[in-house]
């Protein structure tokens, strides 16, 4: 049977009157890839600063592998943190940085010197012993901080924003070797982002924070596919909601529904007629805006597909299995 | 047409004038602008500061006639030598004693003062802080030390408050050490430690605060993520970080000790400072030379403590 890693029973945080987390229930189990995603200011931040102890709640229980973590505090905790910023020791060299841990738990010269070496190895940064921080790239960094907190060996790996300040083709290199390093390792990992790519290519499981609750706990599929509310439709990539009427008209059922772009295509004939208000060029598709009724649409299609100028009037058609009633409405 | 383009450009932003041309001119010229910025300070500390500086020294390379009482501007290393014998070797030991004590008990008290100012004090508590700090350094330090004699007297207000708590028994024990003990607080090294001790901790609260202030508080975090309680985020994170503020104090509180000759003098033992004995020596027995002579003494320990401190990497987190 699968252990929960991390458990929040009523979890709350708040600064003064602000509700940063707001009685958040949440279980993680053992050896998950957990995404924590939000925009700024919806308390997933906090979430993990709570797990990791910098942070008390205000109410609430905090379990880690069945410990009540109420007074622990962050050094007593079998958890260990890539900061956002990798907070790196500037005085000290990238193999003191990562045998740090070991050095706080009275480990040797020599065998801390060799963990280093390993962990650096790890990471795909071997040579590096000696150099200090400021020397090293933002990616290098970023590879030192994830070896710093792997080699105490967590029980949960928490990542704030880690990929947050990396360029594009890097951030994508780092989520490839992140997946596998965490399916290799079978170390639970939590991670922070407001990117909701990086959510759904990486994680097991995504929760949607706003305004300090969770939205929606679920698969990337299902958080992508079946959003709870306009929220998620709306943050979790890009979504069109279908008014209540609208929805009744095509299947019966009155309410918002979400419709993804890329799940509508242009026709020749069936389907409804749109006038075309928008066309943008993305590169690898075209995204135009269509008005249905006067409510605008989103249509992602790709190039191939007939290439339609604003004003003129085209066809489009979509699966109604596509249309997903959403529990909530707009909040 | 290129008349009119230039009259175009200058509506555009909207300057003219000798000003705005002085500007300008600064501008397209960083060089001059470094240099007007520099030609005063530069002037003061040359010639006003690092002249006299450079008088002082060859003045210790000349000696005095000890027939005449008349200086001999020939150079010798006779003064230099003067400094060895036991007289000189004693206040030069008995300064430099006290200095370092005072240096060590003053990062001892400024450390707590100066983490809660930066760590904790926000807003009006910080402005407190400031003040707080600051406003024993805008009145005149002869009326501070005047003060430390009437408290620290035989019949003064610590005196009193030990006999009232029925402490008079501690108090006479301290000053039944020898050395360092003496008649009453006042008259003993004791005394004279406690003053300069108070004297000077702004000086090491000020640049410890400012130090403190600028290490991130997620290292301290990261710290206690892998592992570190919080003895050990001071050793290995705080106090390594925070080294180049307090060697900055250290400097002022050792220094400033090392050269005073007012404190001493008013609270402590008859003995000599090298701050008194450079004040006797210039003046009533117009020994020149020999004053000068251990005026560089403070001077060759201050260059040989800011080196060793250099050499053990005080300075590497800057």
């Amino acid at each position: 049977m699968i252990q929960t890693a991390v458990e929040f029973a009523a979890v709350s945080r708040h600064f003064g009157d602000i509700r940063a987390v707001d009685e958040v229930d949440l279980r993680i189990a053992e050896g998950e890839f957990f995404a924590m995603l939000g925009p700024s200011g919806s308390g997933k931040t906090t979430c993990l600063r709570l797990i990791a102890g910098f942070e008390q709640p205000t109410a609430g229980q905090i379990h880690i592998f069945s410990r009540a973590m109420a007074g622990v505090p962050p050094y007593r905790r079998q958890v260990n943190t890539v900061f956002q910023d990798y907070a790196l020791f500037p005085h000290l060299s990238v193999s003191d940085n990562i045998a740090y841990g070991l050095m706080i738990r009275g480990q040797g010269r020599s065998m801390r010197r060799r963990a280093a070496e390993e962990a650096l190895e790890l990471v795909r940064l071997p040579g590096y012993a000696d150099r200090k921080p400021g020397e090293l790239s933002g990616g290098q960094r970023q590879r030192v901080a994830l070896a710093r907190a792997l080699v105490n060996q967590p029980k949960v790996l928490l990542l704030d924003e880690p990929l947050g300040a990396l360029d594009l083709k890097l951030r994508e290199q780092m989520q490839d070797e992140l997946r596998s390093l965490q399916k290799s390792l079978g170390i639970t990992f939590v991670f922070v982002t407001h990117d909701q790519g990086e959510a759904l290519s990486m994680a097991d499981r995504v929760a949607v924070f706003d305004a300090g609750k969770i939205i929606q706990v679920g698969t990337p599929q299902e958080v992508y596919h079946r959003p709870r509310n306009a929220f998620v439709a709306d943050f979790v990539g890009s979504s069109n909601v279908l008014p209540a009427h609208l929805t009744e008209s095509f299947t019966g059922q009155s309410c918002p529904a979400s419709l993804r772009p890329e799940c509508i295509r242009f026709v020749d004939t069936g389907g409804c007629l749109v006038t075309v208000a928008s066309v943008s060029f993305l590169g690898s598709a075209t995204r135009y805006t269509v008005l249905l009724d006067g409510t605008p649409l989103t249509v992602l299609s790709d190039n191939a597909q007939v290439a339609a100028q604003p004003g003129r009037e085209v066809r489009i058609d979509w699966d109604n299995e596509r249309l997903h009633c959403m529990s909530e409405g707009h909040e | 047409m290129s008349s009119s383009l230039q009259s175009l450009n200058r509506s555009a932003t909207g300057a003219t004038g000798p000003l705005a041309a002085l500007s300008d001119a600064l501008w397209r010229r960083p060089g001059l602008f470094v240099f007007l910025l520099l030609v005063l300070p530069v002037l003061w500390l040359g010639i006003v500061y690092l002249g006299s500086l450079f008088a002082l020294l060859i003045q210790s390379f000349f000696s005095i006639d000890e027939f005449s009482g008349m200086i001999r501007h020939e150079f010798t290393w006779k003064t230099y030598r003067e400094l060895l014998n036991p007289i000189n070797l004693d206040i030069i030991g008995r300064t430099v004693l006290m200095a370092t004590a005072v240096t060590i008990a003053s990062a001892i008290v400024a450390f707590p003062i100066a983490y809660y100012a930066a760590r904790y004090a926000q807003g009006r508590w910080k402005a407190f802080f400031y003040l707080a700090i600051m406003l024993p350094l805008w009145s005149s330090y002869l009326v501070k030390v005047y003060a430390w004699k009437l408290i620290l007297a035989k019949e003064g207000i610590l005196n009193w408050l030990f006999t009232s708590l029925h402490l008079n028994g501690l108090l006479e024990m301290l000053l039944a050490i020898p050395v360092i003990g003496g008649n009453s607080l006042s008259v003993s090294y004791i005394g004279t430690f406690l003053v300069f001790l108070y004297v000077w901790l702004p000086f090491m609260v000020l640049p410890m605060q400012a130090a403190i202030e600028r290490v991130p508080q997620n290292y301290l975090e990261a710290s206690a993520d892998l592992g570190g309680n919080p003895w050990q985020t001071f050793r290995h994170v705080l106090l390594p970080l925070a080294l180049p503020g307090i060697i900055a104090g250290s400097i002022f509180t050792f220094s400033l000790t090392l050269g005073d000759y007012i404190i001493p003098q008013i609270i402590g033992s008859s003995r000599l400072f090298i701050g008194q004995a450079v004040y006797s020596h210039q003046g009533t027995a117009g020994n020149i030379p020999l004053a000068a002579a251990l005026t560089v003494v403070p001077v060759v320990i201050m260059a040989v403590y800011l080196w060793v401190a250099k050499r053990k990497g005080a300075f590497d987190a800057l």
